[in-house]
């Protein structure tokens, strides 16, 4: 059938430039550009071109340039270009709109109307250069009362401590799974955890097995509801279990990792056939209810020995902070939130750009529930969902959040531009694919330095902004709400958020 | 059960260390306690325990991963609790009665015999070993078993099930016997499967099947597979009144996913 869509982009060539070394045909995994070798140059074909720039940073003429397209459908305010090309191809296919990335609808991004405090002549400012800054951060449950006692001088704990996970900066690495993103870039982000003295997710695609002595000490592996490459030895290998039940991008469905995707190394990962669709259904199907996840959540405890934190991850929906309660009270030592910006390898787009509510509003509701419940102390709060810059981490911290997990910041890192072709398979970044010649494009020393620097510049960034409020450490700044001010923004958010209006 | 043990050690010097199985009375035990003393007897070299008086302790089984991966042969008698064997690791559990919900969910490696009936969600998301149950089971059976090359769960069930058998199943084996000739009577069996074979004694309706799934007869192929497991079932329960040779003459169906990737069409470009 002949579509009906225009294509997205424009691809100019500027001839003069191009010497015909056939490096962007190369570089192109969708096929965008090829050689002509009759008239003895390249030609582009504007349809494939998935915006991801890639020709365009590694053409070494500089020839290439990409834009959107000028060409342009009749303006109208109700139908925009994105919902009659969305039509158009559902017209043509009769199939559901997959979208990677997390959403790019224009909903209100709280974090840009939020400002931060600074000490002023009282309280005075401490420079985190002269002085130590302690964003090292304890995650899982806190006892209600410590029972110290001391003995010649010795002080010793009583209470019997729930395990917590370490981590040197309020940033861990979010939920990636291998098979929805590339064996190096996984690596990368292993790499990087463990120098950076923090965490990354496993998803929910396993963790291979040669991986697990070397980088266990800084996992987080991940139970499903699919269940992917679950044996006790991945549970036990890790620091941490974390039970998936949602994801911002996607709440309330399941996934699937199409079947060319699943290759020899995922499937043994995963320990699922080659090529097999490896669907997680909606719900986990021995989850029907709060009694059922505490099931799941000490079944979890005993197989590790009670020796890890449990966290249950969640997206943050209309009535979440209920629910969340009572996951606490299930005995989830860790809540993960995540929100409608969260990303995803792919989504139906429907889902993603409807479905869900912001992180910032759902970080606040979420603290101030369980403090009115006063059982806030009996879990750490990650939150997850379009934190793109240290000011964001902290500002999730003083609206209640122990730490932040970080997805799309850290593939930006690796290189994604966010061209949203994640579900393709064909990344040409080496990201989001499982196709040995683009994953290869991913060096594991040169990715994992760049998410190491990232974690490094936001820590210092962090520090900065602690000190210039008179705070020395993180722990002060967990739901201080009285550093933070709104602007621009409704009564009811404020409310929500738990903040004053600035000049307030 | 000396003669069946599968750690019956045959070095006269290893025999010595372990004189007698190992005991446990469960009656004033909780289940973390009880859990707890078995990890002990584990750690301890115990190669096989015997828990008295189970009344719902959930998770037997469960705490039992060693780096070492040291292997046990748990007997129970009593009905324990949700959850028996979740994750198990390579050991062999014989319960002597029922067992509750859950049981061998995410079950790794192993065996475990229920010598009478057990409950929801049996073999959930199942990669490997063996269960054995005597008689029926409940809703959600076999979701979501799974298998990988050369790991390959079984479950082998002496009765019926009740709804939603085989959902989103992606490998592994399931036997029915309906030893009582009771008939099947759930409904969306294998909606969503999508890898992986069920075999029922009897037969079933096209409509209490889902729409991903053919029901055809069985050849010669699953005639092996389905005399090793009901030969395996008859070595477990020798006492069910029914003989192995009648069972295994007896017409079956076969139900297979028609596509490993079910979903492939749903989407646009």
């Amino acid at each position: 059938m002949k579509s009906f869509v225009f294509p997205e982009f424009q691809i100019i060539r500027d001839e003069e430039k191009c010497g015909q070394c056939r490096g962007c045909e190369r570089q192109c995994a969708f096929g965008t550009h090829t050689y002509d070798p009759v008239a003895d140059r390249l030609v582009s074909d504007d349809y494939k071109c998935a915006g991801c720039q890639r020709c365009v940073i590694f053409c070494p003429k500089k020839a290439i340039e990409i834009r959107p397209t000028p060409s342009f459908y009749r303006p109208h305010a109700s139908w925009s270009r994105e919902k009659l090309e969305d039509l158009k191809k559902q017209a043509e296919t009769g199939g559901v709109i997959l979208t990677g990335s997390g959403s790019d609808k224009p909903f209100r991004i709280y974090w840009d109307h939020i400002v931060l405090n600074a000490s002023q002549v009282t309280n005075p400012s401490i420079d985190p250069l002269r002085e130590p800054m302690e964003l090292r951060t304890f995650l899982g449950a806190k006892p209600d009362l410590m029972d110290v006692t001391t003995q010649n001088g010795e002080i010793e704990i009583k209470t019997d401590i729930a395990p917590n996970l370490m981590v040197e900066t309020p940033i861990l690495f979010s939920a990636m799974s291998y098979g929805a993103i590339s064996y190096n870039a996984f690596r990368s982000l292993a790499t990087a955890a463990c120098r950076s003295g923090t965490y990354f997710n496993t998803g929910e695609g396993g963790l291979p097995r040669e991986m697990r002595e070397e980088f266990g000490r800084c996992a987080i592996v991940q139970v499903a509801s699919g269940r992917f490459g679950i044996d006790a030895e991945y549970l036990n290998c890790a620091q941490m279990v974390e039970i998936k039940v949602g994801q911002g991008a996607k709440p309330g469905i399941g996934g699937h990792l199409p079947g060319e995707k699943v290759s020899a190394m995922v499937a043994e990962t995963r320990m699922i056939p080659v090529g097999t669709d490896a669907i997680s259904p909606a719900p986990h199907h021995d989850i029907y209810s709060i009694e059922d996840l505490s099931m799941l959540i000490t079944a979890l405890k005993e197989a590790t020995n009670y020796e890890k934190p449990i966290s249950v991850k969640i997206a943050a929906v209309h009535n979440f902070a209920a629910i969340a309660s009572g996951i606490v009270r299930a005995g989830a030592d860790i809540i993960a939130i995540d929100g409608i910006r969260g990303g995803t390898g792919a989504a139906p787009k429907v889902i993603r750009d409807n479905v869900g509510i912001p992180t910032e509003l759902a970080i606040s509701s979420l603290d101030r529930r369980l403090r009115s419940e006063g059982i806030r102390n009996r879990c750490s709060i990650i939150a997850a969902g379009g934190i793109r810059c240290s000011s964001d981490v902290i500002k999730a911290i003083a609206l209640g959040a122990d730490a932040v997990y970080i997805g799309t910041a850290a593939l930006i890192a690796m290189g994604c531009t966010l061209c949203q072709k994640c579900y393709t398979g064909k990344c040409n970044w080496g990201i989001c694919t499982q196709d040995p010649r683009l994953s290869g494009r991913i060096s594991v020393e040169i990715a994992s330095q760049r998410l190491s620097n990232l974690i490094s510049a936001w820590s210092h960034e962090i520090a900065e902004m602690l000190g210039g409020m008179g705070i020395n450490a993180l722990e002060s700044l967990r739901g201080n709400r009285d550093h933070l001010r709104g602007v621009g923004l409704y009564e009811w958010e404020m409310d929500v958020l738990g903040i004053k209006g600035a000049g307030e | 059960m000396a003669a069946s043990d599968p750690f019956d050690q045959s070095d006269p010097s290893a025999c010595k260390l372990q004189v007698e199985p190992s005991e446990i009375d469960a009656t004033d035990l909780d289940t973390k306690e009880l859990n707890g003393r078995l990890r002990e007897l584990l750690l301890s070299g115990a190669k096989k325990a015997v828990i008295r008086n189970v009344c719902g302790q959930r998770y037997i089984g469960t705490r039992l991963y060693t780096p070492q991966h040291l292997k046990m042969n748990i007997e129970i008698f009593g009905t324990p609790g949700n959850d028996l064997g979740a994750f198990l690791y390579g050991h062999e559990i014989r319960v002597h009665g029922n067992s509750q919900d859950g049981v061998g969910n995410t079950m790794d490696a192993g065996e475990i015999v229920v010598e009478g009936r057990a409950g929801d969600v049996l073999g959930f998301s199942m990669r490997g070993g063996e269960i054995y149950v005597r008689d029926g089971c409940g809703y959600r059976t076999a979701l979501h078993m799974k298998e990988y090359e050369g790991k390959k769960p079984v479950l082998v069930v002496g009765g019926v099930s009740q709804d939603f058998l085989g959902e989103y199943m992606a490998g592994g084996v399931v036997i029915l016997l309906d030893l009582d000739d009771a008939g099947h009577n759930a409904s969306f069996i294998g909606t969503g499967m999508h890898g992986g074979v069920i075999y029922l004694r009897g037969g079933v309706e096209k409509d209490q099947v889902g729409g991903q799934v053919d029901i055809s007869p069985l050849d010669e192929a699953d005639r092996k597979v389905l005399e090793n497991y009901v030969n395996g079932f008859f070595e477990r329960f020798p006492d069910t009144g029914k003989s192995r040779e009648e069972i295994l003459r007896s017409e079956f169906v076969r139900l297979t996913p028609r596509s490993k990737r079910p979903y492939s069409g749903l989407y646009a470009y």
